[in-house]
This record gives structure tokens, C-alpha cells and sequence, in this order.
């Protein structure tokens, strides 16, 4: 590899290291700037919006003041946030007390991995491909305007398509169960019998992302094709008496696919924080749904661990896939 | 007045621009003047009989509160709609002065803003404004709005800068520079008006981002708790499973109202791209 490269890889290390620092002072930052004590502001809200239930409120009160050490110099207390968020220790959820975060986190991240990757690769494999054809001169009328609706659907948010969806799928009509993740006393594991049930509770969900984000695929690819088949080895081909199928593929998608690439890489970079409103429509027991209910309860520090794995993960996904993009394009190594 | 007939010009040709301004026009009129011609006490909770589909008398039907939905709809637009071009307006303006302080002085100026808009790029916005929302004690619209500015202004300051890149080098701006004209000047007088297609382009888009955040934030039910947005009722029928217990007319508006804002700035962004770039058909 050139010096280029190292110095390419140098740069977005340092965007990373920058955003990893960003993200962690401002979840450290943010609720010692407002007005009063965190922890009473915290716990006084949770009462308010009238918790009541909420098991041994003193013994957590204390427990949260020497955590954050509230006493000491504010530097020392930044020092020893850092260190807790290096041994992973993102503390309890206030509403269920003695689950920890990360265990909350770590329960719901599956869930959202397979919804969102499995949406994320099937809405860009029909994109792409619909995309390619809206480019090719040769296509029917009928498919041009088929992808036109398209394109319009995804200007849609996902979650409003998705309570379209439950409501004529699951309420008028009652094909798909209304939410949840699998049936209610079911366990997941590794047989026929789970993953009927899970892809059943996932169909909708699945759905209303792939519709909303079809077309984002299909508007990419389309105008990539239509200035690929503007080359003049396109002409070339054409001249040279190929076959349309074989121009279309070999010559046309083959190259107008390059950048799609890119887009699925960041996309696949920004799949946990990418529907959490689906999840929220269909109950769906992933990171999203999760982030809703400590919302609504006020569970503060289950947004602040969800918000700092949303912000550290993409991180890190954006700095690998960074570290690959130039081996697919070597152009982007070299500068604009 | 040229300048507006050759826009008239292009509105006849451009069938999609004109279809999409004329969606958000009437999505505007109907937000201003809507307010005037309803009363606001229906909008209260307990003003009628909750949950009664449409009829005659309230035509949209009533939530589970018991207020009715037409009111509900007509007082939540220019809210919603409020927040989001205030917050595209306020990402705009930002975006431009960094787009074209970065282009024009270079440098580590440049460096430092490109950093800036990397990094915010990369942090997801959403998680920001989650965490910013929950901490302030009362959510109000103008706060909204300066949140989700915040976090949208990096496509226009990219955009803006590298047209601006490209206009430093043309002829006629390197002549203006050789005859003394003053930094301020050339900014203003050579480079901006040059600009203003993309400005228009970029405005659209970031208005398209706010709203897109905006409507995200109220439907988890974390937007301005003391007013009616069209999130925020959605916020409420799924709150209520309005869904599960069918009642279509809560939740069936405000979701179609929101779709004919999206369809209508997308229209709208597709429409300015060909007229800008001139190089991809029409939709």
C-alpha cells in the first residue's frame, strides 16, 4: 500500500478517536449541565410520572452518588466516567433495578441486527437491480413506472408505512400477529418450530423497511446507470454487435455498482440506529423498542448506555468499512 | 424579472417541480389559514365524546381524549411544519457561512470545517437528540428546532463548498480578483448570486432532514410536550394501541398528512435537481 493510503487510514483513525470522544463527553456532559443534582433530577422525575414501584429508592439514590462520585473534583468524577465506560460498566436500569444495562442491551441487540441486516440486504439487492433496469433504455414502459411509485414510497418514513402495514395485516385482516419478537412462553433456539415463529413476527416489520427503502437503492443506481451507458465503451459494446443482456450486466451494472457498494457499507454502518420507530410500531423486542419504553419510563442511564452504543458502534463500523472502501474503489485513498 | 419568467419557463417543462411545489403550497395555505376557521376549544381534552368515528359533526371523528381530530389536525400542522423550517432555515444559514468560509479562505479554516461536518456525519443524529431531549426539563418549539439544526447542517456547508471550490477558480472570478476587488466583495457579489441554485437545492434538503428528525422525535414522544404536532399524535394513537383497537380516523391523518409533505419535498428536491444538474430526466 502507497503512503496515501497510511495516510488516509491515519485520518479516518482520527475521526473515530474524535468521535468516541465526543460521544462519551457528551453523555458525561449533558446531565451535570442542567440545573440541580443528576441523580434527584433523575429519580424526582421517575416519581413524578408517578413510578411509585420502583423497589428500594434510598439504597439507589446512594449507590448512584458514590458511583458518580458527585462530591469529588469534576475532573476526577470525567476520569472515572471513562474508566466505567472501558470495563463496560454502563450501571442499572432504573425501572427493573437490578438489571444491569449492558444486559439490557445485549438482550435486545439481536433482534435488531437480524431485522435490519436482513432488511438492509434484501431492500438493496431489488433496489440495485430495479434500479439498473429504470436506467436501461430498453425496459418496458410498465416497469419505469412501476419503479416511479417506487421512488415515491421512500420518500415515506418507515414507521408510518409500517402502521399502514399492522393495521390492515394484523388488525383488519389477521394474517401477521400484531407485534412482539416470537409468541408469548416461547423460547428461542436453534429449531424449525422458533425460526417459523420468528420469521412469522418478523415478516411486517421486514416489510414496511424493505417497501420505505427500496427506492433509495433504485434512485442511486439509476442515475449511476444513466451516466455509465453514457460511456463511450458503452457505444464501443454496442457497435461491437454484444448482446443487450450481456451490455447490460457485464458493461452497465457492473460498473454503476461501485458506488451502491459504498452506500450499502455505510448503511449496513448505521443499521442499529436505523428503524427504531419500526420497532416501536411492532413491539419488537430489539434496541429500539427498548430505547422507547426507558423513554417513556424515564430510564435514564438505559438512553444513556443505548445512545453511547449507537454513537461507539457506528464509530467503529464507519473506521472498518473506511479501511475497505479503497480496496473496492482505490480512488477515494488518493483524495477527491 | 427575468430571472422570475425564466423560473415560470422552467415550472411549465418541469412537471415534477411544479407538482411538488404546488403539494407543499397547499400543505402551507392550509396550515396558515386552517387556524383561523376552527374553534380551538374542540382541540381540548374531554371537548366531545371520545373515540367516535368519523360523522357529519366531526368529520375527522375523535381521539380517545375526546378531541376532535379535524381541530387536532388543523392547529398540529403549522406546528410541525413550524419546527422543520425553522430548523432547515437555521442549518441553512450555517451551512452556507461554513460552506463558503471553507472554499473561499482555505487552509486550516477549511481543514477544521471539514473535520467538524466528518464527525458530525458520523455521530447518528437521532441519538443526540434523544439524549438532549430527555435531559431539558420542558421541550419547547424553538428549542426543537435549534436541536435538530444542529445536527442537519453538514450537506449544505458540502455542497456549498465545493461549488464554491469550483466558482474560485473560473475566469471571470480571478479577473474580479485582479482588479482589486476586496475579499467581502467577491464573496458577495461573484460568488453567492452563482450560488443561489444550489442554496435552493440544499434548502430543500435540509428542511427534508429536519422534518424527517422532527417527526422521529415527537412520534417517541419527545417533542414539545405542551403542544399538538402531527408526531405527537402519533405519539398518542400508538400510545392508546389506536391501531389494535381500529380506530383508522386517529392515526390514518396525521399519517397522511406527513406522507404529502414527504412526497411533496421529494418531489420538490428531484424536480431543482434536474433543473440544477440538468443531466437526469424527471422522475
Amino acid at each position: 500500500m502507497t503512503a496515501s493510503y497510511w495516510d488516509y487510514v491515519a485520518r479516518r483513525f482520527g475521526i473515530m478517536l474524535l468521535v468516541v470522544f465526543l460521544a462519551v463527553s457528551i453523555n458525561f456532559a449533558l446531565p451535570r449541565l442542567m440545573p440541580g443534582d443528576p441523580i434527584e433530577n433523575q429519580l424526582n422525575q421517575l416519581m413524578a410520572s408517578g413510578g411509585g414501584a420502583m423497589g428500594d429508592v434510598g439504597a439507589m439514590v446512594a449507590s448512584y452518588r458514590a458511583r458518580f462520585g458527585l462530591d469529588q473534583p469534576i475532573f476526577t468524577q470525567y476520569l472515572v466516567y471513562w474508566q466505567s465506560v472501558f470495563s463496560l460498566d454502563l450501571g442499572f436500569s432504573l425501572t427493573n433495578y437490578p438489571e444491569r444495562v449492558g444486559d439490557a442491551i445485549l438482550a435486545g441487540l439481536p433482534w435488531t441486527l437480524g431485522l435490519l441486516g436482513f432488511a438492509t440486504l434484501v431492500s438493496f439487492t431489488i433496489g440495485t437491480l430495479l434500479g439498473g433496469l429504470m436506467g436501461w433504455p430498453r425496459s418496458p414502459r410498465l416497469l419505469k413506472s412501476f419503479g416511479s411509485g417506487v421512488l415515491l414510497l421512500s420518500s415515506v418514513p418507515y414507521f408510518l408505512i409500517g402502521m399502514i402495514l399492522l393495521y390492515f395485516f394484523a388488525v383488519v385482516f389477521r394474517f401477521f400477529p400484531a407485534g412482539g419478537g416470537m409468541p408469548f412462553g416461547m423460547s428461542a433456539g436453534f429449531n424449525l418450530e422458533s425460526i417459523r415463529a420468528i420469521a412469522w413476527h418478523a415478516t411486517l416489520p421486514l416489510l414496511s423497511i424493505i417497501i420505505a427503502e427500496i427506492g433509495a437503492w433504485a434512485i442511486g443506481m439509476r442515475g449511476m446507470m444513466v451516466s455509465v451507458l453514457g460511456e463511450d465503451y458503452i457505444a464501443l459494446a454496442d457497435a461491437k454487435g454484444l448482446r443487450p443482456r450481456r451490455i447490460f450486466l457485464r458493461y452497465g451494472m457492473r460498473n454503476a455498482l461501485l458506488p451502491q457498494m459504498t452506500k450499502l457499507a455505510m448503511a449496513l454502518g448505521h443499521i442499529v440506529s436505523g428503524a427504531i420507530l419500526v420497532e416501536v410500531i411492532f413491539s419488537y423486542p430489539g434496541i429500539g423498542f427498548r430505547l422507547y419504553q426507558a423513554i417513556q419510563s424515564k430510564d435514564y442511564f438505559v438512553i444513556q448506555g443505548i445512545v453511547l452504543l449507537l454513537s461507539v458502534s457506528i464509530a467503529i463500523a464507519m473506521f472498518i468499512l473506511d479501511l475497505i472502501y479503497p480496496l473496492i474503489d482505490p480512488r477515494i485513498a488518493k483524495g477527491k | 424579472m427575468g430571472r422570475f419568467s425564466s423560473f415560470a419557463a422552467e415550472l411549465a417543462r418541469n412537471k415534477t417541480l411544479l407538482l411538488g411545489l404546488s403539494l407543499l403550497l397547499a400543505i402551507c395555505l392550509l396550515a396558515v389559514l386552517g387556524p383561523f376557521f376552527v374553534d380551538f376549544a374542540n382541540s381540548r381534552v374531554g371537548s366531545t365524546i371520545p373515540r367516535s368515528p368519523p360523522t357529519p359533526e366531526h368529520w375527522f371523528g375523535t381521539d380517545g381524549q375526546g378531541r376532535d381530530m379535524f381541530t387536532v389536525m388543523i392547529l398540529a400542522m403549522p406546528q410541525t411544519l413550524r419546527i422543520g423550517l425553522t430548523a432547515g432555515l437555521i442549518s441553512l444559514s450555517v451551512g452556507v457561512a461554513l460552506g463558503l468560509v471553507a472554499g473561499f479562505v482555505g487552509g486550516w479554516v477549511d481543514t477544521v470545517i471539514r473535520l467538524a461536518s466528518d464527525v458530525m456525519m458520523t455521530i447518528p443524529g437521532i441519538a443526540i437528540l434523544v439524549l438532549v431531549a430527555a435531559n431539558v426539563r420542558e421541550m419547547t418549539v424553538e428549542l426543537m428546532a435549534v436541536i435538530v439544526a444542529t445536527l442537519s447542517w453538514m450537506v449544505a456547508a458540502r455542497t456549498i463548498r465545493a461549488q464554491t471550490l469550483s466558482l474560485r477558480g473560473r475566469g471571470y472570478v480571478q479577473v474580479a480578483r485582479l482588479n482589486g476587488t476586496s475579499g467581502l466583495k467577491l464573496v458577495f457579489v461573484e460568488v453567492l448570486p452563482n450560488l443561489l441554485p444550489f442554496i435552493a437545492a440544499s434548502f430543500v434538503i435540509t428542511v427534508s432532514n429536519a422534518m424527517l428528525a422532527t417527526v422521529g422525535l415527537e412520534a417517541l414522544g419527545l417533542g414539545p410536550q405542551n403542544e399538538l404536532t402531527l408526531g405527537m399524535t402519533i405519539y398518542w394513537a400508538q400510545f392508546y394501541g389506536a391501531i389494535i383497537r381500529g380506530m383508522w380516523w386517529w392515526w390514518g391523518p396525521p399519517i397522511l398528512t406527513i406522507a404529502t409533505i414527504f412526497v411533496g419535498l421529494m418531489l420538490t428536491s428531484a424536480g431543482m435537481d434536474s433543473f440544477v444538474n440538468k443531466r437526469l430526466g424527471a422522475i
